[in-house]
């Protein structure tokens, strides 16, 4: 995994709520048995029209944000089905941070195990954040980890939360399957330990 | 020995699975049992590979294929679509590398993995349970801790057996009193979720409660556990009980004579403890539930049937309203409409929500002598070939088909465009899958979230229909 430390980038705006995982990477899309590759897909039926030709109109379509780096969102950010699908589509295009005032559980686990940060902030910051990048390619933002922190263009600084742990292993490019392999003989013992409780478990 | 805090059924089951505590208090989370299908497993796979790893315990895994493939006959000649062809030969061929049980296609037991879990006996009370899919939460009905995860996350539960999870905070949601005629347990949790909204759950897991809970059969309270997801919450789950000990005992693979008796000991404790905390509680009246039918692009944008579209102008914050606007427009409503005068193109009983057979029998209760409206397509897909067997037993299949539904082989079919069963643009459809997203049943297709019962309604009236007024033939 690729580690996040420091991003500075052009952020687009994506004043929605409830944004699922559907309408980031549509069904009929998820048939690859790679990880790469789903980016041309991403936000399928807001960014192509029916005829499969570019919507002008949306977002990622316009000149000043196809390089976009962070996403703006109001509440409820990656709802819906599990796919992980949905942090690929993302990090494929090129969108390493989506900021929004919450996540949808399973969509905000899957973002940290591919090296995109989901940042928390209220609704008012979310706003104000939308309203920064709404200005383009001119108001670069910056997500410092490290420190905690999204710089708006304008120097002022918003701290946000993040749990230790996965910060550690962000900041790092870690796999948690290798940390939690440092727990194997725990495993071991509660196997064992299980298997003489709860004979009908034993599969 | 100090005397302990009242538990919830959560805390009991989350005790006995916490394998190691990291410093900063997340869980090392032992799993039980992990399902597995074709779509959310071949990165897994291949990450397993590529690190040189195995399957830690292939008998807790257990591999079915219902996403990507046809329900109709075409099944027995083979995939169609190059791409849906390869993920489920790139299953296959990983279940055979690593050793892990596979239900196949042409199997009887195949089916939806959330519905052969309970079925086959696999997914008990007390359990962990997770798969790669979201209505994970559907086995949460056996009083077990069921939830989706994703791909990263199949991968490390195929290494380790073991999940890196926090605790999450208990809910509560109380139903009490009798179901309203007409009403079931889709009825429920759609007024569940239009009251509690899509992110009401966030961070929570939720235990369903209350008599109208406990009087749901173990398909009725799977229906309720699967669209836990479509409230936000983690997991639901229903504190098991003799109907799920009874439910149990019918199942091929679920423990039998002394491993039974060792099982139901441990089983009768996991109840929440009287006076048990939940930071969260929500309380419905099961008798104020009407028939619900969705009507926007997101579950929670729910009506009883008699209701009207709302008018997006008389929502608060403009946010709302540009939203509204936007659904509307997808729905191709307007304000005011009947929710009853809604023509229906399509029909689609089915899914994990509810595809078992106490859905079809309510299905074909109502269609029974009855015609489908002309022009309408209504389809029935049980959930596994086991119920497909079921029903045809009780000649449910002959009822249906008499009335003009098609009746299909077991798999996920139009809850999802994936497969060939999909929605043209535009095309309005009745259906009892858990989510009405833009797009999910096909590019462009209108969904309606609604009951079996209801939709078996809406197949014969060629609308969206109350099924109070289609109450079966002959039983009076
Ligand atoms: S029936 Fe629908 S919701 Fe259920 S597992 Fe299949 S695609 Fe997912």
């Amino acid at each position: 995994m690729q580690a996040f430390t420091t991003l500075t980038g052009v952020a687009a705006p994506l004043p929605m709520a409830n944004v699922d995982t559907d309408k980031i990477i549509p069904a009929r899309f998820l048939k690859s048995i790679s990880r790469t590759g789903f980016g041309q897909n991403l936000f399928y039926t807001l960014r192509f029209r029916e005829d499969g030709a570019e919507n002008p109109d949306f977002v990622l379509n316009q000149p000043a944000y196809r390089k976009a780096e962070v996403l703006i969102a109001f509440e409820n950010f990656g709802c819906g089905s599990s796919r992980e699908h949905a942090p690929w589509a993302l990090l494929d295009f090129g969108i390493r941070c989506v900021i929004a005032p919450d996540f949808a559980d399973i969509f905000h686990n899957n973002c940290f195990k591919n090296g995109i940060l989901p940042v928390r902030l209220p609704r008012e910051v979310c706003e104000t954040l939308m309203d920064d990048a709404r200005l383009g390619g001119n108001a670069r933002l910056t997500v410092d980890l490290e420190r905690q922190v999204v710089v708006r263009p304008s120097g002022e600084e918003i701290p946000f939360d993040v749990d230790p742990l996965r910060k550690h292993l962000l900041l790092n490019g870690l796999d948690d399957i290798g940390q939690t392999l440092q727990h194997a003989g725990a495993i071991d013992s509660f196997e064992t330990r299980r298997k003489a409780e709860q004979p009908w478990l034993a599969g | 020995m100090p005397a302990q805090a009242p538990r919830t059924l959560f805390d009991k089951i989350w005790a006995a699975h916490v394998v190691d505590t990291l410093p900063d208090g997340t869980a090392l989370l032992y799993i039980d049992l992990h399902l597995t299908h074709e779509v959310t497993t071949p990165q897994a796979f291949e990450g397993l590979r590529a690190a040189g790893r195995k399957v830690r315990r292939p008998e807790a895994t257990l591999a079915v294929v219902d996403h990507n493939i046809a329900t109709d006959e075409t099944r027995r000649t083979g995939i169609g679509d190059a791409e849906s062809r390869l993920q489920v030969e790139t299953l296959e061929r990983n279940v055979s590398e690593f050793g892990v049980p596979y239900i196949p296609l042409l199997d009887d037991r195949q089916g939806i993995v959330h519905i052969i879990g309970p079925e086959l006996g696999r997914s008990l009370p007390g359990m962990t349970i997770v798969c790669g899919d979201s209505h994970t939460s559907t086995h949460g009905a056996m009083g077990a801790l069921a939830f989706g995860i994703g791909t990263s996350e199949v991968e490390h539960v195929l290494a380790t057996q073991t999940l890196l999870q926090k605790p999450a905070k208990n809910m509560r949601v109380s139903v009490d009193g009798d179901l309203a005629f007409g009403c079931s347990a889709k009825d429920i949790v759609l007024a569940i979720i239009g009251k509690i909204g899509t992110a009401g759950g966030t961070g929570h897991v939720v235990e369903y409660a209350g008599d109208a809970i406990r009087a749901l059969d173990m398909a009725g309270r799977m229906t309720v556990c699967n669209m836990s997801i479509e409230g936000g919450a983690r997991a639901g789950m229903i504190a098991p009980d003799q109907t799920t000990f009874d439910y149990i005992a019918r199942t091929p693979y679920g423990p039998k004579g002394e491993a039974l008796e060792g099982a139901l000991r441990w089983w009768r404790t996991l109840p929440s403890d009287e006076g048990a905390r939940f930071d969260r509680e929500v309380t419905l009246d099961a008798h104020a539930i009407a028939p619900q039918v969705t009507w926007g692009t997101s579950p929670e944008d729910v009506l009883p049937i008699t209701g009207t579209v709302p008018d997006p102008d008389e929502a608060g914050d403009e946010a709302r309203r540009a939203q509204l606007h936007r659904m509307m427009e997808y729905m191709g409503l307007q304000p005011g409409q009947r929710l009853q005068d809604l023509p229906v193109d399509v029909v689609f009983i089915g899914s994990c929500t509810n595809s078992r057979i106490e859905d079809i029998r309510a299905a074909a209760a109502v269609a029974r002598g009855r015609k489908v409206a002309e022009g309408v397509r209504a389809l029935v897909v049980p959930g596994s070939g086991l119920v497909k067997k079921q029903a045809e037993r009780e000649g449910l299949d002959r009822i249906l088909r008499e009335a003009g539904f098609e009746w299909r082989e077991a798999g996920c079919s139009m809850c999802l465009g994936m497969n060939p069963d999909k929605l043209k643009p535009g095309q309005r459809c009745a259906s009892t899958s858990n989510r009405n997203f833009e797009g999910r049943q096909g590019q462009g297709g209108r969904t309606h979230l609604l009951s079996p019962a209801m939709a078996a309604a809406a197949a014969l009236a060629g609308k969206l229909a109350d099924v109070r007024d289609w109450q079966p033939k002959g039983t009076a």
